[in-house]
């Protein structure tokens, strides 16, 4: 399956990160991982990140950088590169626990063709 | 959550405190009380979250099993969060909980048990609640809930509560129950 992450660098795409990562060695999966610039991480230090989750698990990844509006451009890449899925680890939970979608997430939820997996 | 949140300059209040009680709209004498400590009360809360309905979980909470409903409640139940809970005997009905969001304002949430709702007693759990927080000092409260759930939304504008936030999926709602320099 031909697999594309959205990463941003917070805790929530680190988990999705190695969730996929898992996954992609497991199932054989062709993964993709789109830099986002959201957390104040730089596209550098985002793949920095990426090549140490993926360092020893003999897993090739290819890296892109998103610019500009991230969740369209997201969505955009998705289906012009007729990716299978699209995977984010959008979610963010509030002190009380409750789950709330970032704006990314929610935009690539509402707006995306690609079948999308949120990271839990 | 964001800490430049907008909050009613109205104070709402003042509202009841526990410990109180009250005969429901079934004809059962229902009492708050501040959540004591107690392994006894913390194991009758984890048996009314393992009996709770699925479909009137909210975000994500309850969760859906023991061990995680306990992992959940180890975290609200700690010493700098505020419970009430409501007990028709020996049997936890309902609880409310104000946690801190690290930004010196607190996270509100309030659930019934299925057999207990409609009765009148969320009402009372969530007006005691932050009765009970404005004695600790507590003054500024917010809350999400699902924009679709309109009994839920009535029951926050009734005590006070304002819409602050409405561009995401949830709607966000703010009260202050007093001055911030009270």
């Amino acid at each position: 399956m031909k697999v594309l992450l959205g990463f941003g660098g917070s805790q929530a795409s680190v988990d999705a990160l190695e969730r996929t990562v898992d996954r992609a060695v497991a199932a054989g999966d062709e993964l993709t991982v789109a830099l986002v610039e959201t957390e104040g991480a730089s596209h550098t230090e985002l793949a920095d990140q990426v090549e140490t989750a993926v360092d020893g698990t003999g897993l090739s990844v290819e890296l892109r950088e998103i610019d500009g509006e991230h969740a369209s451009e997201l969505v955009a890449l998705a289906e012009s590169e007729q990716f299978d899925e699209l995977v984010l680890g959008g979610n963010t939970t509030s002190p009380m626990g409750k789950i709330t979608l970032n704006n990314t997430a929610e935009f690539v939820l509402l707006n995306s063709h690609v079948t999308v997996t949120l990271v839990r | 959550m964001n800490s430049d949140r907008r909050y009613p300059d109205t104070v709402s209040g003042p509202f009841e405190v526990p410990p109180l009680d009250f005969v429901d709209r079934e004809d059962r004498t229902i009492e708050i009380r501040p959540y004591d400590g107690s392994e006894a009360e913390h194991e009758s809360l984890v048996e009314m979250y393992t009996e709770f309905d699925p479909s009137d979980r909210a975000q994500g909470i309850p969760p859906g099993k023991e061990e995680r409903v306990r992992t959940w409640l180890d975290g609200i139940l700690a010493d700098d969060c505020l419970n009430l809970i409501a007990w028709d005997g020996e049997t936890a009905a309902g609880h409310s909980t104000l946690v801190p969001d690290g930004d010196a304002d607190y996270e509100l949430a309030i659930f019934v048990l299925q057999p207990y709702q409609q009765a009148g007693i969320g009402t009372h759990l969530i007006e005691s609640l932050l009765g009970h927080g404005y004695e600790h000092g507590i003054r500024k409260v917010w809350l999400t809930v699902e924009r679709w759930n309109h009994p839920a939304v009535s029951l926050y504008e009734k005590v006070g509560f304002e819409t602050t936030g409405a561009e995401s999926f949830e709607l966000e709602m703010a009260i202050r129950i007093g001055q911030d320099d009270e």
